[in-house]
């Protein structure tokens, strides 16, 4: 069995993360700032499997799966939210969400 | 079998409910005001279910944990549903998919309920996630309007957002610790900076939950877009949950951390407190004032998260207690008055009190609980916060908390004083209250005078918390 650098998969996984985070900040489409969600629930998933494998413990893995399920339901509903918007004003540009400010 | 089902028993109460009201939508033929009365009686039941058959224990290899203090606390929010099912009756009745909102409602709180007896943090995130995303579903359910709408994509993508940092969080902690139970990460705790790390990943969510304040964003934009209904059990159910989960994990979980997690959370008490005031100041709108002073009222609660011993964690049981019936009261009468009126605004209160007795005095109490005005609860729940943050001897923190009571003090009484004592020419017309609408008006009231007069509502909490 390979020795595993966990440090390198930290680092991977936090490039990641914070690339989602960025992107969720500053992308403007909608569904963009989704999939920006999903590449840091990603790199959770990431993290998780390594540190799994590392610590020779099943329950890092076993999370992934639920991080996975979960992640689905909460885009099924972000996105029936975003077909809700799109029919309200014909955009998913998040800044037409501008109604409630202050 | 036998204790599965008595330690059990709240979740599968909520679940027998949810799975009633599904099967009512196959064309039984509830017609909407029998619907409600079942949703209502059931809801009743399961409150008064709630107080019998306990048992303490763990479940699924310390997946599912429960004590006396934990059902009490499920007990708490299953009031809370109950009042806000009994105060929004005339707006629950006219919504089109009654059934389907309440479904939304009761799974989100069986999340809570997971969620605050998880013994690990698998279960943990899995009771957040689903407290939080059937919320989001309902939010929108003023189907044809932008506002609607537009709070709950607030509200989902900030949620979303913020349960991705906190599995960051668990990752790191897991990653440190190799272990996700919460029974056995206490001993391992050594104040290790990934240790550190992973803990302030894991509380920026829960602030972002219960809006603390760099957090806040999204609370007064999603109070003031949806339904009120929704509101309101957004505001108090959903934040009493949190603040449950706050007390028990950050009080039993990261007891050693306390040294860095003390600082953290008086730093964020004084800004939530400072800016829900500052900001509830200037609002014209009733729900976005009302959202504003909730987020206030979660600096108080955070000062009884900080002083870390027995009394704190009893005062911010007994102040989430109080909050619940001095908040519904208030989101009550303003959901009565924008339901029947559609007015909104504060200066559309104005001489309240000629048309509306009965409402305004009940506003009146209400916000003065809130405020912290002596012979309501609200004193006694702010003054026991106080004191056990005074324990910790630090006074600046106490006096800036004291100085923020008084601003609070302003604004909620420039509301009163709208309602009472302002001229105006054409006030809201009288409203017919529903008898059960009334009941849960005068439920909540009783609540805020008696819970304040008897001593041992207190006395009760802290003996289970010790």
């Amino acid at each position: 069995m390979q020795e595993i650098f966990i440090d390198k998969y930290i680092y991977l996984s936090m490039a990641l993360f914070i690339i989602g985070m960025v992107g969720v900040m500053i992308r403007r489409n909608a569904i963009v700032v989704f999939m920006c969600i999903e590449l840091m629930l990603n790199a959770v998933n990431l993290l998780m499997v390594a540190f799994s494998a590392k610590l020779n413990d099943a329950a890092g893995q076993m999370f992934v799966f639920f991080i996975m399920t979960v992640a689905a339901a909460e885009v099924a509903v972000g996105l029936a939210i975003i077909v809700m918007i799109y029919r309200n004003t014909r955009s998913i540009d998040i800044n037409v969400a501008n109604k409630l400010k202050w | 079998m036998n204790e599965f089902i008595t330690l059990m028993k709240p979740e599968l109460l909520l679940m027998a409910m949810i799975f009633i009201l599904l099967i009512s939508k196959l064309g039984v033929g509830f017609n909407q005001s029998n619907l409600m009365k079942l949703i209502q009686g059931m809801l009743l039941i399961n409150f008064i279910a709630g107080f019998f058959m306990n048992g303490e224990g763990q479940l699924f290899d310390n997946m599912y944990h429960t004590s006396s203090l934990i059902v009490l606390e499920k007990n708490i929010l299953n009031l809370g549903m109950v009042l806000i099912s009994f105060l929004f009756t005339d707006w629950f009745k006219k919504c089109d998919h009654l059934a389907e909102v309440f479904v939304l409602m009761l799974t989100a709180l069986l999340g809570m309920f997971y969620m605050i007896s998880s013994g690990n943090l698998l279960m943990f995130y899995l009771g957040l996630e689903m407290a939080t995303i059937p919320v989001a579903a309902a939010a929108t359910f003023n189907l044809e309007k932008k506002v609607s709408s537009e709070a709950a994509m607030k509200m989902i993508l900030s949620s979303a957002f913020s349960s991705g940092i906190m599995l960051f969080g668990i990752s790191l902690i897991y990653g440190a610790m190799g272990t996700l139970d919460f029974s056995e990460i206490p001993a391992l705790l050594n104040g290790d900076s990934l240790q550190v790390m992973a803990f302030i990943f894991l509380f920026t969510a829960f602030a972002f939950k219960m809006s603390v304040v760099p957090f806040h964003l999204w609370t007064a934009d999603v109070y003031e877009g949806s339904p009120i209904g929704i509101t309101a059990f957004l505001s108090v159910i959903s934040k009493g949950a949190i603040a449950f989960v706050f007390v028990s994990t950050l009080y039993k979980v990261f007891q050693p951390f306390h040294e860095i997690w003390y600082n953290m959370i008086m730093v964020l008490s004084v800004m939530t407190m400072l800016v829900g005031n500052l900001f509830a100041l200037r609002q014209q709108n009733i729900k976005r004032f009302l959202a504003f002073s909730s987020i206030a009222q979660v600096g108080f609660i955070l000062i009884g998260v900080s002083s870390n011993s027995i009394q704190g964690a009893t005062s911010v049981i007994y102040f989430v207690l109080v909050y619940i019936f001095s908040n519904l009261a208030a989101f009550g009468v303003a959901g009565l008055v924008s339901f029947f009126t559609g007015k909104e605004n504060i200066d559309d209160y104005k001489n309240f009190y000629k048309t509306n007795p009965l409402l305004s005095w009940i506003f009146a109490l209400a916000l003065f609980s809130l405020s912290g005005i002596p012979p309501t609860a609200g004193f006694f729940g702010k003054l026991f916060l106080l004191t056990s943050g005074a324990s910790n001897g630090n006074y600046a923190f106490l006096i800036i908390a004291a100085l923020n009571m008084m601003i609070s003090l302003f604004y909620y009484l420039k509301v009163v004083r709208a309602m009472f004592m302002d001229k105006n020419e054409n006030p809201i017309l009288p409203i017919q209250i529903n008898f059960a609408t009334k009941i849960a008006l005068f439920v909540c009231g009783g609540g805020i005078v008696l819970a304040g007069f008897f001593g041992f509502v207190f006395d009760y909490i802290q003996a289970l918390v010790k």
